[in-house]
């Protein structure tokens, strides 16, 4: 993580100041609520279904163990021992009380945390690559420039109050593990013919409402003008985005309505101007965030797989199912980072309990060098593990319950917090979840299906990003009712969008219309390595289409 | 006359808003005129013995009066809604394209909680909405001892200030 120095600490120390005064007068009756729910939003205070939703910043989901055993006390001292990681990489607590959530943030800035610009119409936390720093195919390690993104966007003067949310977020290796295709802004390291690194800029992709895949509007653009290009994004957006709809207000309707090329010559045009400027960016400064970032002290170890874990790999089957699973290649010899599923056969997709929270701290101190990731997938990550206690590591991982070897599997659900929380959603997103991974708790059958990503989203503002799932489970309110659009052919890298198979279906019938789109993809595939999506893409939706709706009509005409 | 704050101090208001017609003006009175206004009066505001000010709504962009601001005293820009941050925008062009250097005047929905922003995008006056403190706002500008970024008041970005301390511990003259 980036270390703060003596400025981060006063900036997030004044936040808290600033907030506990509104709070006190929102309570007092000297804020209103018109005026204080903008407020609060931007310090990620929701008011939910039951309680206040607070959801707090994991800055490109990187967290030391002292934070995450903060994260822990936090959610037994004022929630219900629960927290839930979401999809952009943050946690979310549901249960805690307005009044102590000045307390609550005054608890996060002693570890270096805060909620700021957590939900809002402003520019969000940046996330990244899962992987980032560690990854073996890394170009660039994207943290150092995420962190420069927080800097310049943490209470940027003239962004706070945007049409609308605005995500962003920086790719450093060759696979796209941060879905830069579906924000609004998506920054993608690649290297150009002299070899030199910088970004391609993409813009206007995101799922929501109007799910759209970004549009390139640089390929390349040199590291040093990354802010003050930001700059200029955001002052045509801020300008000239649309503030009399909301759910016309994204960019990515912006840059449709100017059309895309229109959209680019704004931003050049407003760039020329701020180009060169005191926002560009000096390599001391990407050094000093690089010196502060917590690097691990690697011990020299050999290249080769070490003789234990050969042996273990060799002798115990289940181990290797995990191995193949949930292990990662790692840049540093003699490493691995390790993904903890936190999709065991009736959890709930991305929720932790206080208890395992302490675990998994202890877990990075003795295995790893005291750091966590957060994925999007709603997983946690130990990224610096030593090859040759993998085996020891998995033992404990199976015993806390987050041994479960089904990263990249159908089971490795990720899910919106739905309507058992949501006060957006039409409908659950935890119980579909839930009966699917009851439906397929089966390894053999698991693996046998092969790589699938299965979304689901309790409403159409598609948190839980079903557009881009292989199979996506939408919720959709029918005359007060909950019901269920399927979508398929979805994929986050490349991205590409599902599209709808057909009417929208009951909560009980979900799991027999996976199943059905399950059988369907197994007669049709030509051999193992072609995934689900892979046959979806070469065969289109028709045959599972007929699949999923005949045998739903066999089973009306026989009732 | 209303009260509102001016680098920092809390004055008077001189000025009189004319949208419609410059009949029945005072040539000393203090004016503020909309950009329709000021384009139909050009020839008699020439003439205006008083100070001159313009009123943007929120939806108007610098743009309009780019070739008036030499003889403009003041600029304000309306926030129809302290959530819509056009105006932001605004205040840093007409700052730092268009190089205005007289005062700039936040009104509308503008109290506490907004001015620290409005502060760092160039405004140095702000016209309260109704029922507001001018004393009580007068904190907002002071919530925050420092900021990461580039702004009207302070150019260099916390990243170049960092080095120049760096710099000058290293080298203590």
């Amino acid at each position: 993580m980036y270390q703060y120095d003596e400025i981060d600490q006063r900036i997030v120390d004044e936040r808290v100041a600033q907030f506990r005064d509104q709070t006190r007068r929102f309570l007092a009756g000297e804020l209103s609520e018109d005026d204080f729910r903008p407020l609060r939003l931007q310090n990620g205070l929701y008011i939910q279904r039951h309680a206040p939703m607070l959801r707090v910043a994991i800055p490109y989901g990187v967290l030391a163990s002292y934070q995450l055993r903060k994260l822990a006390y936090i959610a037994r001292t004022y929630d219900r021992g629960v927290g839930h990681f979401s999809t952009r990489q943050n946690i979310q607590f549901n249960w805690p009380a307005l009044e102590s959530v000045p307390e609550i943030l005054a608890e996060l800035a002693t570890v270096q945390m805060h909620a700021i610009q957590t939900s809002g119409n402003c520019v969000r936390n940046t996330t990244t690559d899962h992987f980032a720093g560690v990854a073996a195919d890394e170009l660039i390690d994207p943290r150092i420039y995420c962190e420069l993104i927080r800097q310049w966007s943490t209470f940027h003067p003239e962004f706070a109050f945007l049409p609308r949310k605005f995500k962003i977020a920086v790719n450093g290796a060759l696979e796209d593990r941060a879905a830069t295709w579906v924000h609004d802004i998506g920054l993608h390291a690649v290297r150009d013919d002299q070899g030199e690194v910088g970004f391609r800029v993409i813009v206007g992709g995101g799922l929501g409402r109007t799910p759209m895949v970004g549009v390139v509007v640089r390929e390349f653009l040199p590291l040093a003008h990354l802010l003050t290009y930001l700059d200029a994004i955001l002052r045509v957006y801020n300008r000239y985005g649309r503030r009399d709809n909301k759910h016309k207000a994204r960019i990515k309707i912006l840059v449709k309505a100017m059309t895309p090329e229109r959209f680019q010559r704004e931003v050049e045009a407003e760039w020329l101007s701020l180009k060169d400027g005191p926002a560009t960016v000096v390599p001391e400064e990407l050094a000093r965030i690089a010196a502060r970032m917590t690097r691990p002290a690697y011990a020299t170890l050999p290249d080769a797989v070490p003789e234990r874990l050969q042996q273990a790999l060799e002798h115990d089957k289940a181990f290797r199912r995990w191995h193949e699973r949930n292990v990662h290649a790692h840049q540093v010899a003699g490493y691995a980072s390790v993904v903890l599923s936190l999709k065991a056969t009736g959890s709930v997709p991305g929720d932790a309990s206080a208890d395992q929270m302490d675990a998994v701290a202890e877990l990075a101190d003795r295995y790893g060098f005291g750091e966590i990731r957060v994925s999007h997938e709603q997983n946690l990550i130990l990224p610096d593990v030593r090859q040759a206690d993998l085996h020891d590591l998995y033992r404990e991982l199976k015993a806390l319950g987050f041994a479960t070897p089904n990263i990249g599997l159908l089971t490795n659900i990720i899910s919106c917090p739905g309507g058992d929380f949501c006060s957006l959603a039409n409908a659950r997103s935890i119980p579909v979840a839930q009966a699917i991974q009851q439906r397929f708790d089966d390894l053999d059958r698991l693996y046998e299906i092969g790589p699938l990503d299965l979304n689901i989203s309790g409403c159409m503002n598609a948190c839980g990003h079903h557009h881009v799932g292989h199979i996506g489970i939408l919720g959709v309110d029918k005359h007060g009712a909950e019901f269920y659009q399927i979508t398929i052919g979805g994929n986050q890298a490349p991205a590409r969008l599902g599209r709808v198979i057909g009417p929208s279906l009951g909560q009980e019938d979900i799991p027999d219309a996976i199943e059905r789109l399950i059988e369907v993809y197994l007669e049709a595939r030509l051999h193992e390595e072609e995934r689900f999506v892979d046959v979806v893409e070469r065969l289109g939706i028709e045959p599972f289409k007929a699949g999923v709706y005949a045998s739903q009509e066999r089973e009306v005409l026989y009732a | 006359m209303l009260e509102l704050i001016r680098d920092r101090a809390i004055v008077r208001d001189t000025y009189h808003l004319r949208t419609d017609t410059l009949d029945g003006i005072l040539p000393e009175e203090d004016v503020i005129v909309s950009p329709a206004l000021l384009a139909a009066e050009r020839a008699r505001l020439d003439q205006h013995q008083g100070k001159l000010g313009v009123w943007l709504e929120t939806s108007e962009g610098p743009e309009i009066i780019a070739a008036d601001l030499a003889r403009l005293d003041l600029v304000v820009v309306h926030f129809s809604s302290f959530t819509d941050g056009r105006g932001h925008s605004t205040a840093r062009l007409l700052r730092e394209r268009y190089g205005f250097r007289g005062e700039l005047r936040a009104a509308g929905d503008v109290f506490k909680e907004t001015l620290h922003y409005l502060s760092r995008c160039g405004f140095n006056a702000f016209a309260l909405r109704p029922g507001e403190s001018l004393t009580h706002a007068l904190g907002g500008l002071d919530v925050f001892s420092e900021a990461y970024q580039t702004s009207v008041e302070r150019q260099s970005p916390l990243f170049r200030r960092r080095l120049q301390n760096v710099a000058s511990e290293e080298n203590p003259l």
